[in-house]
């Protein structure tokens, strides 16, 4: 059952939404840092997947966690944003070797998967940052606050990521 | 949400005691020195400004736009545009409310816009905040001929007829002259901190609504 793609999938959502909302959402870092470790679930989610199926689902994850967060569903559009723009995103960093049928992330190097993770964060935190500010005026505050908290997204998928990582036999 | 505050309210107990106290010294000592007895007459058609307390359920303050959540609504008699302060300082205003909460819009927040004055002078602006640091926020429209002193303070303007005059903010931290250089840009540091807020109080001027129909009554003169 462990095994069942659907069933992981699942679980994954819902742990994923309860740690973001219970305690990312109310770290506070430095005042403003709030890592948005849920990021994770693109990241990880199935490459050979329907496509519509998998925009849906980075929707509801989006939705999920602005019913906590008393704003206006702009984690949903930043989250569809970047699982619309997936394909093009591993596209470019993976090359040809994306279009294989036996392509796996396990077998990417490491380099190749932290850029393709930062890509995700960095336009996620982009649309987010800009649509939460909603003012060009303030474009630096903007950029200050996608890459510090960028960076701290980075570094817990990071370590998340080696938590749970998928056992290599 | 009641109840998971209910739990969590018991952790900064503490702290919280601590505040009250220190509030209670300082009217017991506003009580003792008293040199006018205790002649004061308080009836209903003299009071301007009712007191109703209440407490945050929920707190923000890394966002542009911030609110804070608080256990007191219509049915204890809160409506939107009264003024929430602590102890400290100021904290908000009342947004919306429902039967038993009420939304405050925080200081803050991009779209507050508070009357604020120099203590012990009449020279007012406008309060803001620039989303930045959480525990600053800026004073402008302060004509460049004002004298200014770094850890002058800070208090509430007389003129918002919503919140009374003379409530504490914060104590100027660096001024600078604005982009025209006729006005002063304060950033005041507030007395509160705004990450660690449990007891609140909300203030009601019972004046408030004649003073707008007045106000309103003349601008439409005017036009």
């Amino acid at each position: 059952m462990i095994s069942n793609p659907y069933f992981l999938n699942v679980v994954r959502f819902a742990l994923l939404v309860l740690v973001q909302v219970l305690v990312f959402n109310r770290l506070n870092f430095f005042g403003f840092i709030n890592p948005m470790v849920y990021i994770l679930f693109l990241y990880w989610y199935p490459i050979k997947e329907n496509r519509a199926a998998f925009i849906g689902l980075g929707f509801l994850l989006g939705i999920a966690i602005d019913f906590f967060s008393d704003n206006m569903a702009i984690h949903a559009a930043s989250t569809i944003t970047i699982a619309y723009m997936r394909p093009a995103i591993m596209r470019f960093v993976f090359g040809v070797n994306f279009e294989f049928q036996s392509f796996k992330l396990s077998n990417t190097t490491r380099v190749q998967q932290i850029t393709f993770l930062a890509l995700l964060i960095v336009v996620h935190h982009l649309v987010f940052f800009t649509l939460e500010i909603f003012s060009l005026a303030n474009f630096l505050l903007i950029l200050k606050k996608v890459f510090a908290t960028g960076i701290a997204t980075l570094i817990l998928c990071l370590l998340f990521g080696s938590l749970f990582s998928v056992r290599k036999e | 949400m009641e109840t998971s505050n209910n739990v969590t309210s018991y952790f900064g107990l503490d702290q919280e005691n601590q505040k009250l106290m220190e509030e209670n010294k300082l009217l017991r000592k506003m009580l003792f020195n008293n040199t006018a007895g205790d002649s004061m007459v308080l009836d209903s058609v003299q009071r301007t400004y009712t007191i109703n307390t209440g407490k945050v359920i929920k707190n923000s303050f890394a966002n542009p736009r911030n609110y804070i959540t608080i256990n007191k609504g219509k049915k204890d008699s809160v409506r939107p545009d009264m003024g929430v302060i602590t102890s400290k300082g100021i904290l908000g205003i009342v947004e919306n409310t429902s039967n038993h909460f009420a939304t405050v819009q925080s200081i803050l927040n991009d779209k507050s816009n508070i009357n604020a004055k120099i203590k012990n002078t009449d020279h007012f602006g406008s309060l803001v905040w620039d989303m930045k640091r959480y525990n600053v926020v800026q004073l402008v429209d302060i004509p460049r001929l004002v004298p200014l002193t770094i850890g002058d303070t800070i208090v509430t303007g007389g003129m918002s007829s919503i919140f009374p005059e003379g409530i504490p903010i914060g104590t100027i931290q660096k001024f600078d002259l604005n982009t025209s250089k006729s006005f002063y840009s304060i950033d005041v540091f507030l007395f509160n901190d705004m990450t660690n807020i449990k007891n609140v109080y909300i203030v009601n001027n019972e004046y408030r609504k004649e003073v707008q129909e007045l106000e309103n009554l003349t601008e439409t003169d005017d036009k």
